[in-house]
């Protein structure tokens, strides 16, 4: 691996020269910290977009069903996440269900199941995943009813006609209004910090109280979320673009 | 973000109490009138608290009336709270602060500390009594819940290895713990003396000696540090110290002995 240390150094001669408090990189331990929280934050994006399209995806398909049950319980899920805050999900999960799933360990200590990251993990699929299944099924009524009933007399089946033909024509009519709620929910992993999941806000908020370098933490925060979002809005633009059908979709 | 804010109080506050005239001498009020005002904490047991009467007592109250008898005077107490102990003293509600306080630069920019301090609080862990802690070195790679903000968990993390689980405030902090997230909970050692004595953590214990100790400083107003009024205290906190009185005000409270008493009275013996 290439030798940083002239870069580190550099950091240091500008806080000497100008004030500018940049420990996440002279600093040894709040450089390794920052880049775990870094590394959890990406983490956590990664697997909350993957899980709540997902989820969006079966969802839709689920709220099409011929069961009356399964529609009710699909429909209570979506009123349930969609309608209350995401912060009070997470600490009813983590405080209030953890509190029961808890096993006996090699130690005989009572230890949670279920760790603080995959709690945040999960919550925020759901809740995220609550508004994709929406998404989804607006894109899924907007595919004309002629094309359904072709694909049915073609003797498609109802899990292969959505599968093949009418999911693949509703994704790229969501796709924008799902660009929207994913950018959303990149933004919506900060509040992991509340259950002490160590992210990027939470490391930041730490090594800020410790170094009294609020502003510059604060604009570090500011350009790597920025970032962040900017290279999944660029990501799903180029995506959207390859997706286009000519005549299909505007 | 809120070290700001206090920061900016704390900036106006010593801006008014240094452009104000010098009020009356408090030493010459307190004789002239006969009462002593003094302002402890009432919710922070056992330094402070009331008992089955209301009444407030504990360690800072004895203190405090040490300090009345000394003047021959008859003493009040004044319940007060970290927010507002400070404008209390600027105010004049009360003439002395025995309230818990740790010394800090900023604070002595606003009220007049005396030095020497007469207690220190330090860091301690609030620990599973099956996790079997003995030293501090045991902490590494074990996960301990603290409060985000605290000036210690650094310091913690990178000397013993702690994984700290840092929560918002002190409740979340606890619920973790009883939760079983992590095998202890990292704050002030005083703020656990009364939860050891509690039956709901039975099954916890405070295993580890303190360490990190901040002095807690008594103060009067700015302008009368080094006037007659904080000579007067600074010298009664050092007879104290002398005396042995704070040592015998501690054991009278069950206080485990504080590493800080030992030493300051070793040094002034």
């Amino acid at each position: 691996m290439m030798d940083l240390q002239p870069v580190w150094d550099w950091f240091r001669v500008l806080h000497a020269t100008t004030g500018i408090k940049l420990t996440i990189f002279y600093d040894a331990f709040d450089r390794v910290r920052f880049l775990n929280g870094f590394l959890t934050s990406i983490r956590l994006m990664a697997l909350c977009l993957a899980c709540s399209v997902a989820i969006g995806i079966v969802g839709a398909w689920v709220q099409g069903s011929q069961l009356k049950l399964l529609r009710a319980l699909t429909q209570a899920y979506i009123q349930f996440f969609r309608n209350t805050p995401p912060l009070v999900q997470l600490y009813f999960f983590y405080f209030a269900l953890g509190s029961y799933l808890r096993i006996t360990n090699a130690a005989g200590l009572e230890v949670p199941i279920v760790s603080n990251f995959v709690w945040a993990v999960i919550c925020l699929s759901l809740y995220a995943g609550s508004f994709n299944i929406e998404i989804f099924r607006a894109g899924i009524e907007a595919v004309p009813k002629e094309t359904v009933e072709a694909a049915e007399a073609l003797g498609y089946s109802r899990l292969k006609a959505y599968a093949y033909v009418i999911l693949p024509l509703a994704f790229r009519i969501s796709l924008p209004a799902l660009n929207n709620n994913l950018v959303n929910l990149v933004k919506t992993t900060t509040i992991a910090y509340a259950i002490a999941v160590p992210e990027m806000l939470y490391v930041a908020n730490q090594i800020w109280s410790d170094e009294l370098n609020v502003a510059e933490m604060m604009n570090v925060l500011l350009v790597i979320y920025v970032s962040l979002v900017g290279m999944l809005v660029y990501a799903m633009g180029r995506w959207e673009r390859a997706l286009r059908i000519p005549g299909y979709t505007p | 973000m809120l070290q700001f804010v206090f920061f900016v109080i704390a900036a106006i506050a010593s801006f008014i109490v240094t452009t104000f005239p010098l009020a009356a001498q408090t030493l010459d009020k307190v004789k002239q009138r006969g009462v002593l005002v003094v302002g402890t904490k009432a919710d922070y047991k056992p330094f402070g608290f009331r008992d089955t009467s209301g009444a407030i007592v504990g360690f800072e109250p004895d203190l405090a009336r040490d300090v009345a008898s000394r003047l021959g005077v008859r003493l009040e107490l004044e319940p007060v709270v970290s927010s507002n102990r400070m404008q209390f003293l600027q105010q004049g509600k009360i003439d002395l602060m025995l309230a818990t306080m740790n010394v800090t630069q900023e604070r002595r920019q606003t009220v007049g500390i005396i030095d020497p301090s007469y207690y220190a609080s330090g860091v301690n862990v609030l620990a599973i009594k099956k996790a079997a802690l003995k030293t501090w070195e045991q902490l590494k790679n074990q996960k301990i819940c603290a409060i985000q903000g605290a000036w210690y968990n650094k310091v913690v993390a990178e000397k013993y290895g702690a994984e700290i689980v840092a929560f918002r405030g002190q409740t979340e902090s606890e619920t973790a713990l009883l939760q079983g997230n992590c095998i202890g909970w990292m704050y002030d050692d005083t703020a656990f003396l009364e939860r050891l004595g509690d039956p709901k953590w039975s099954a916890f214990e405070m295993p580890l000696e303190t360490i990190l100790d901040e002095p807690w400083g008594a103060a009067v107003k700015l302008e009368e540090r080094d006037g007659p009024w904080g000579q007067f205290m600074a010298k009664t906190i050092t007879e104290w110290h002398r005396s042995g009185k704070l040592i015998e005000v501690e054991k009278k409270w069950s206080i485990p002995p504080s590493a800080f008493l030992k030493k300051v009275s070793a040094e002034t013996k």
